[in-house]
């Protein structure tokens, strides 16, 4: 797999990272070569193993229906950058 | 009933148009706390007061499942008859709005909880199976608020948690009567179930609908869009066919239809494109890492379909069977769990056919006047069924049964009581009829004297003289019988 300029920008835009235009040529370097260091894994056949997604061989752990949490609406809203007290207060966004 | 035949198309000027629907339902599992968090599902509450550091997406929170929302997805799953899968993973679906604080949803991916299921629907032509492609469990987003400022939006993470059953169908809808009746029986399955409360007023019940259009006998699906977040039938129904209407122009005048998501304007009654294409559906998913596979017991599957209540196609099957019923009657009354235990508690105590006769009829007609839910019924079951008993047994009249029924509506009285006070017991002894009849003809030497010489239209004119003089107590049926013998006499 390789990288051009115009995937970078996507990949960061999705991210919500702002990339300077004159940082994208050495960002698309970087990001390849690490790529290509990754993609030597490919040399492996891997056509009959599962992808693992976790080391732990354990299951889910679960808790009952109960309700234990919420009531702190003070807290939840203490970090926001803007907030009235009973809401989160976000520029319009409206499709 | 007699069966028509399917006939939903679009007509253009080339030909028939096909349309083509699947469904992404979104059904709130019914639990007191949310998917990965404490806090509370209550529907209501003040703005962010049912809201953990979790659900606000607090750095270093753990999310941890709560069993009860598995056990409702598997009990769902068994009620679609879908295969209930023992491992099934959880992923993060990314994208940045402002009510998704974690910046990702927690949903499932390419293991999903439930696979393949299928759905039975009864259409005027015939049974119709819709397949089940699957069913996932996730969190739902919080609720942006636009119109409380003109230049912010307000952001309620109440809802930011709670668990969804995502229940995908197949491309296997072909009209909006289909929707119609494929909504209303995913929502009577649940409701049977417990796992849903299907009470799309708050949200509880909503889709995304992709549509597609395609020529008649086409084998090929269209191009398909998909209409968001719609949260009534009547919406889903509208948006269905503004939409195959706009792509059957589209296609009609040579152009492309765009794979693209569309929001539904309730106010102009159309849809209209909704994101950018390019960055729709480019949700990089991948394992959540802080969620390990969910594996499912055997045993706890099979305990769970043990539990299981009766569900509305075998109940109807039971009601054709033991009360007689045809299958529009028993349709109807398993509709709702809560409709088909009222038929059963009146139906047990009074007469089968009579009972269902009278609750699709008058019960429905008031409840529906009053707009209430049976639940609510003015009128008990216990009493519904003296009134069937009363009728059933010529004690009252039909007319005089519909007169009882007004006032037990408004007074909720026993029907016993009402007959009693009131002096509204039919009049069934034939002899006292007789003499009431004798009365009214020899009061009336003319007309008999008309009707014998073929004027028989004037029986009815006997039969309401009878009726007035008895203040409408008089058994019709009686009434009938000795007046002819006596106009003949």
């Amino acid at each position: 797999m390789s990288l051009d300029k115009e995937k970078i920008k996507h990949v960061a835009k999705l991210a919500r990272i702002s990339v300077d235009d004159a940082k994208v040529e050495s960002l698309t370097k970087d990001l390849n070569s690490i790529f290509k260091f990754i993609e030597q894994l490919n040399e492996l056949n891997t056509d009959k193993v599962e992808p693992l997604t976790s080391i732990l061989n354990q299951s889910l752990r679960s808790r009952k229906d109960e309700i234990s949490d919420g009531k702190i609406r003070e807290k939840v809203l203490k970090n926001s950058p803007k907030e009235n007290e009973e809401f989160f207060v976000v520029p319009k966004v409206v499709e | 009933m007699s069966k028509e035949k399917f006939d939903y198309f679009i007509k253009g000027e080339k030909g028939k148009y096909e349309v083509v629907i699947g469904l992404e339902v979104h059904a709130q599992v019914l639990s007191k706390s949310k998917l990965f968090s404490g806090s509370s599902t209550k529907f209501g509450a003040d703005p962010n007061n049912q809201v953990s550091l979790i659900d606000s997406a607090f750095p270093g929170m753990l999310p941890v499942i709560n069993e009860e929302c598995v056990k409702q997805a598997v009990r769902t799953g068994l009620g679609l008859n879908a295969k209930i899968n023992n491992y099934s993973v959880f992923d993060r679906k990314n994208y940045f709005y402002a009510d998704l604080p974690q910046g990702y949803q927690i949903s499932q991916y390419k293991n999903p909880i439930v696979g393949e299921g299928k759905v039975l629907l009864d259409m005027p032509y015939g049974s119709k199976e819709i397949g089940i492609e699957r069913l996932h469990l996730e969190q739902d987003a919080g609720k942006s608020i636009h119109d409380m400022d003109p230049s912010n939006t307000y952001v309620d993470l109440n809802r930011s948690g709670i668990a969804l059953m995502e229940i995908v169908s197949k491309p296997d809808l072909r009209s909006p009567d289909e929707v119609n009746a494929y909504i209303k029986k995913l929502r009577s399955i649940m409701r049977y179930l417990g796992t849903c409360d299907g009470n799309m007023q708050e949200g509880s019940l909503r889709a995304d609908v992709n549509v597609s259009v395609r020529k008649e006998g086409d084998k090929n699906f269209g191009t398909r869009c998909e209409i968001k977040n719609v949260n009534s039938i009547k919406f889903m129904q509208m948006a269905i066919e503004y939409e195959a209407a706009r792509q059957v122009e589209l296609i009609e005048n040579g152009k492309e239809i765009d794979q693209e998501t569309r929001l539904f304007d309730t106010k102009k009654n159309e849809t209209r494109s909704m994101r950018s294409k390019e960055d729709a559906h480019d949700y990089r998913y991948f394992p959540d890492p802080d969620l390990l596979p969910l594996k499912l017991e055997q045993k706890l599957i099979d305990d769970l379909k043990k539990s299981l209540p009766e569900l509305p196609d075998k109940k109807k099957e039971r009601f054709i069977k033991e009360y007689e019923l045809n299958a529009y009657e028993a349709n109807v009354l398993v509709s709702e769990k809560e409709i088909s235990d009222y038929y059963e508690e009146v139906a047990k105590f009074s007469d089968k056919k009579l009972a269902a006769t009278w609750m699709m009829g008058d019960l429905f007609a008031m409840l529906n006047d009053k707009g209430l839910d049976i639940s609510k019924s003015p009128i008990s079951a216990k009493h519904f069924a003296e009134l069937i008993k009363s009728i059933k047994s010529g004690e009252i009249s039909g007319r005089i049964a519909k007169e009882v029924f007004e006032i037990m509506v408004e007074s909720g009285d026993n029907p016993k009581k009402i007959i009693e006070s009131k002096g509204m017991k039919q009049q069934s002894d034939p002899k006292e009829l007789e003499k009431m009849i004798n009365e009214i003809l020899s009061k009336n030497k003319d007309k008999v004297d008309q009707y014998k010489a073929g004027k028989e239209k004037l029986f009815g004119f006997f039969v309401g003289q009878v009726m007035k003089l008895s203040g409408g107590k008089a058994n019709p049926q009686l009434t009938n019988e000795i007046l002819k013998k006596l106009l003949k006499g």
